[in-house]
């Protein structure tokens, strides 16, 4: 076994090319174009900085995506631990030296890109999770240690990134890991009971909140309450997907979006535009297109040879649905406004690195799908 | 070491969950596309009119006002272009430079030059600001040889309201100005249409017929963006004009007795005996209505309300004056009808050398000299008061009172047509028991006979009397305003039980300005196609004390506001009458000399005015 692995350790980089998946790598590259025509529109049908550096991100780190598939799985998981500690060393630092925007402080600067640590971690602690329970033997995983040592892997950078204050990010890095210990075989009695717990704590937990977070959930209860206040991105949000009917309104023909009625546009809220200038049909197939690439992570994952390739892809694959549902839910009117971008479609280097650099493990777990891992 | 056989319990676990999650996944997926077809198709239409009441916002434009016409169908209350100045802040590179230059070219006081820049900061950077509303063509082109220097300036052409002929029909039109809070409150219709710088009838018919003439606004359909820039047009939608409101006034006629009141405080008033046309109506002092439309100027606005001749009085409708001698046909008619006199009944005029005295009171005739002994036709020529005063006496105030309410005294000519118009007063003992609490003294029946005392009338209302008495008294219903349907029942109705007293009456008026020794016998005109006849009155504004008698002084040495109200009604032509004429001059003197005279200027005009008027009826039919 082990020697055959060598034989195919062997293989030169012409051969890795050739067990790229060509289908998810498709994929993601007709996502980003459908994400850069978005762009396009956003800026007004003119190339002007938000395409620009859209495109320029997207190109780097497609290539980004492509290197990492070129390393071995084994590299990634050795990686494991110590990215994880990287990132939250990076949270630290934003703490105390991070760049303040809108009153909440989520960027350092790197003096050539302003970085979002938060973002990476959302896939950085899928790694480490992964790694974490790749050692561990499936009767343990249900012990005390493991239990205890996973909870403080997941809460230690959430509490970072409440802090900030960023709930949205915070959330998903929670449900993120959350899904890791799912697939990681944690008993369901786990889920339940912090799900029930978590349910009747529901009233303190908001009045721990911030007003503005506090607003943002009456908001989403009665969005007619202040309709030209906080209740505007959703009402117009949801006026700008309803209006894009059957056949949407025709690309760059959005008047929701080209007459700034839609906040935040290029970010959280790209689908509404996407949704209003290609209607249902068009928000449809683009639902499909990620369904197609989450199901091209899966199916990685189930071919992969390795546990720990395995758990990395399925967690993977099914934050990037939540992600997507989260944003969604949010633009449709469904779940309360917090900030969480569209994975690739949403302009946002941060997270559209950490959604690549992703790909680009699990591309490398593709690659690298005979390779077992001690 | 992780076994072999853990790996795959492992996997076994991992695989099952996968599945779990996978089914989750598609389910909440399925939600997903639900809420999206609810959205997007479902609910389609009404989001769709969301959005469009998002971006696509109306704006109402002034609607254009209808017209005033005169009789002839010449605009006397059209609308112009008004020459206007407009600037869209934003669009201009340099608002400090522009504007300068602008105040350079156009010779903006330091006042006025601030009103704009305070009105900059009023609006928003992307709406319109009005520089100048009324520009002379002399500066409109000269903003247009200087357009080069002013990028975003817009000299614009706007429709405004305009008044050709100026104070002549000021107090018949009224005009219009600035819609304010009251207006908007009180009229659902200018509510609806109102738009900034709309202008609607402040006084006069303007107001009266504002729902008519106020027209429907111009719609324009833009699309804007979420601060409400427009973006592009969508639509034009236009209104329409007001409607066009035709009166019976004669322009030239209402000229002339503008000029005739030139320097006058008065009022003419001209009505056609049979159509009850009003043919002409000026109360003087006027002024100038197109001061109004653009909001008056303060100085301006002081000088009219401080005037002492009260121009913004509209004395024909809203004056209360004694009627004086004018009244005397009235007395003479009611006398005649309830057989209290015939036309042989004299009266011995001693003078007010000796005054009649009658109940301890004594009562004078103008005349020193006195008139010796009168009978009726005599009394009425040279308006001889002791002879009135003693047939008000046999007469008593009722009687009277039925008789000059039946000729139109004592209540509003034009009914709600004006919203000032007065009632005037025809006293009689149940009006004074009720208003004041007293009863009717016999002396105040001796001075109504000559028109003083409680007596008050307007000058419509004497040249309605007038009419009527010229037409052989019969009911008219004076009207201002041309429509064709004549729905009033008892028009021509017979005012009087015998045609004779009427004949009497008229001839004895003919006799005031056409025989030697009548009051306004220098007044007369032979030409029969003009001849007229009319009675003279004088008003006292105060009593004439004894020492005023012995001073006799001539009107000139008077105070103003101390001289008699000179007055004058008459009617012509006498062969076959056609129009009542009521004059009055305030603080005159005498109506014989200072009113009367003014008759036969006018009289001459509406005679000849008469014949185009007739022609041009005639002329309208046969284009039919």
């Amino acid at each position: 076994m082990y020697l055959h692995n060598r034989i195919n350790n062997k293989n030169n980089s012409f051969q890795k090319i050739r067990d790229l998946d060509f289908i998810l790598l498709f994929c993601i590259l007709l996502l980003g174009f459908i994400s850069l025509a978005t762009m396009y529109s956003t800026d007004g049908g003119q190339i002007l900085f938000h395409t620009k550096s859209h495109f320029s991100k997207f190109l780097i780190f497609t290539l980004l995506m492509l290197m990492i598939s070129f390393f071995n799985i084994r590299f990634w998981y050795s990686l494991g631990y110590l990215s994880y500690l990287l990132i939250v060393v990076m949270l630290f630092w934003t703490m105390y030296f991070g760049i303040t925007a809108s009153g909440s402080q989520r960027w350092i600067d790197l003096y050539f890109i302003n970085i979002q640590p938060s973002e990476l971690m959302k896939i950085f602690i899928i790694l480490c999770l992964a790694k974490f329970f790749h050692r561990k033997r499936l009767e343990n995983v249900n012990s005390f240690y493991s239990v205890i040592i996973s909870l403080i892997i997941i809460f230690l950078p959430m509490s970072l990134v409440i802090i900030q204050p960023d709930l949205g990010t915070a959330l998903l890095i929670a449900i993120s890991g959350i899904i890791v210990l799912w697939f990681a075989g944690l008993n369901h009695k786990y889920f339940f009971y912090s799900f029930l717990i978590s349910l009747i704590s529901l009233p303190f937990i908001i009045s721990f909140l911030q007003p503005y977070q506090k607003l943002r959930v009456l908001t989403f209860l009665n969005p007619d309450r202040d309709p030209l206040g906080a209740g505007y991105q959703i009402i117009q949000s949801k006026i700008a997907v309803g209006s894009g009917g059957l056949f949407g309104k025709g690309f760059l023909q959005g008047t929701q979006s080209y007459l700034e009625f839609l906040p935040e546009k290029h970010t959280d809220f790209i689908f509404t535009l996407f949704s209003e200038e290609f209607g249902f049909l068009g928000s449809v197939l683009l639902l499909l297109l990620y369904a197609v690439i989450i199901y091209r992570v899966m199916k990685i994952g189930a071919i992969s040879r390795s546990y720990f390739a395995k758990l990395f892809c399925y967690s993977f694959g099914s934050s990037l649905f939540i992600y997507i549902i989260i944003n969604m839910s949010m633009v449709l009117g469904l779940l309360p406004i917090v900030g969480s971008p569209l994975p690739v479609m949403s302009y946002g280097g941060s997270s559209m690195l950490a959604t690549m650099i992703g790909f680009g493990i699990v591309m490398s777990a593709k690659v690298h799908s005979k390779q077992s891992i001690a | 070491m992780i076994s072999q056989s853990d790996n795959v319990l492992k996997l076994n676990s991992i695989n099952r969950r996968m599945f779990i999650l996978t089914a989750a996944k598609v389910i909440i997926l399925g939600g997903i596309v639900s809420r999206l077809f609810f959205l997007q198709v479902k609910e389609n239409k009404k989001y769709l009119t969301l959005s469009d009441k998002n971006r696509i916002r109306e704006w109402k434009l002034p609607p254009v006002r209808g017209n005033f016409e005169d009789y002839f169908g010449n605009t006397i209350a059209g609308n112009f272009e008004a020459y206007q100045l407009h600037l869209i802040p934003e669009e201009v590179e340099n608002f400090r430079y522009t504007i300068n230059r602008i105040k350079n070219i156009l010779r903006l006081s330091e006042k006025q030059f601030q009103r704009v820049l305070k009105k900059k900061k009023e609006i928003k950077s992307w709406e319109t600001l009005i520089v100048a509303n009324n520009l002379t063509w002399e500066n409109f082109s000269k903003i247009n040889n200087n357009l080069y220097d002013l990028n975003g300036v817009k000299p614009v052409i706007s429709i405004s309201r305009n008044y050709p002929f100026k104070e002549y029909y000021t107090h018949i039109l009224g005009y219009v100005s600035q819609a304010n809070e009251q207006d908007i409150l009180s009229n659902e219709n200018i509510k609806e249409k109102f738009v900034q710088g709309l202008k609607v009838g402040k006084i006069g018919l303007e107001k009266t017929f504002e729902n008519d003439l106020i027209g429907s606004n111009s719609i324009e359909r833009y699309e804007v963006n979420a601060y409400g820039r427009r973006i592009s047009q969508l639509a034009f939608q236009k209104g329409d004009q007001g409607k066009t409101i035709k009166l019976t006034v004669d322009t030239e006629l209402q000229k002339l007795s503008n000029e005739l009141l030139a320097e006058k405080a008065g009022s003419i008033c001209v009505m056609d005996i049979f159509t009850g046309h009003v043919v002409a109506m000026h109360s003087s002092p006027s002024f100038d209505p197109n001061q109004f439309v653009f909001g008056i100027s303060s100085d301006d606005w002081q000088l009219i309300r401080n005037n002492p001749m009260k121009p913004l009085i509209n004395k024909s409708l809203t004056g209360n004056y004694s009627p004086g001698s004018t009244i005397k046909p009235i007395v003479a008619l009611s006398a005649l009808e309830n057989k209290i006199v015939n036309t042989k009944f004299k009266v011995h005029c001693k003078g007010h050398k000796n005054p009649l005295e009658l109940y301890g009171q004594k009562y004078h005739c103008w005349k020193k000299e006195g008139h010796g002994f009168v009978d009726l036709r005599e009394a009425m020529k040279q308006s001889c008061d002791t002879y009135f005063y003693e047939i008000a006496r046999k007469l008593g105030v009722d009687k009277l009172s039925e008789t000059a309410k039946k000729f139109g005294l004592g209540e509003k000519v034009f009914g709600n047509l004006f919203k000032n118009e007065k009632n005037g007063l025809v006293p009689n003992t149940i009006w004074k028991k009720n208003a004041l609490g007293r009863n009717w003294l016999l002396g105040e029946t001796i001075i109504t006979g000559i028109g003083q005392g409680y007596i008050q009338t307007t000058p419509i209302q004497l040249c309605l009397m007038t009419a009527q008495i010229a037409n052989g008294g019969h009911k008219i219903y004076p009207k201002l305003i041309l429509d064709k349907n004549n729905n009033e029942e008892d028009k021509f109705m017979p005012l009087v039980n015998q045609n004779r007293n009427i004949n009497i009456v008229k001839e004895a008026m003919f006799s005031s300005t056409n025989e030697i020794r009548g009051t306004s016998y220098r007044s007369r005109i032979d030409d029969p196609k003009y001849q007229f006849a009319g009675k003279t009155g004088t008003a006292q504004v105060k009593r004439i004390t004894k020492k005023d008698r012995e001073l006799d002084l001539e009107t000139s040495e008077i105070p103003y506001e101390e001289r008699d109200h000179a007055l004058y009604i008459a009617f012509g032509p006498y062969k076959s009458p056609r129009y009542a004429v009521s004059i009055l001059v305030e603080h005159g003197g005498s109506g014989s000399s200072v009113a009367a005279p003014l008759a036969k200027k006018l009289f001459k005009k509406i005679v000849d005015r008469h014949e185009i008027r007739k022609n041009f009826e005639t002329n309208k039919y046969l284009n039919i």
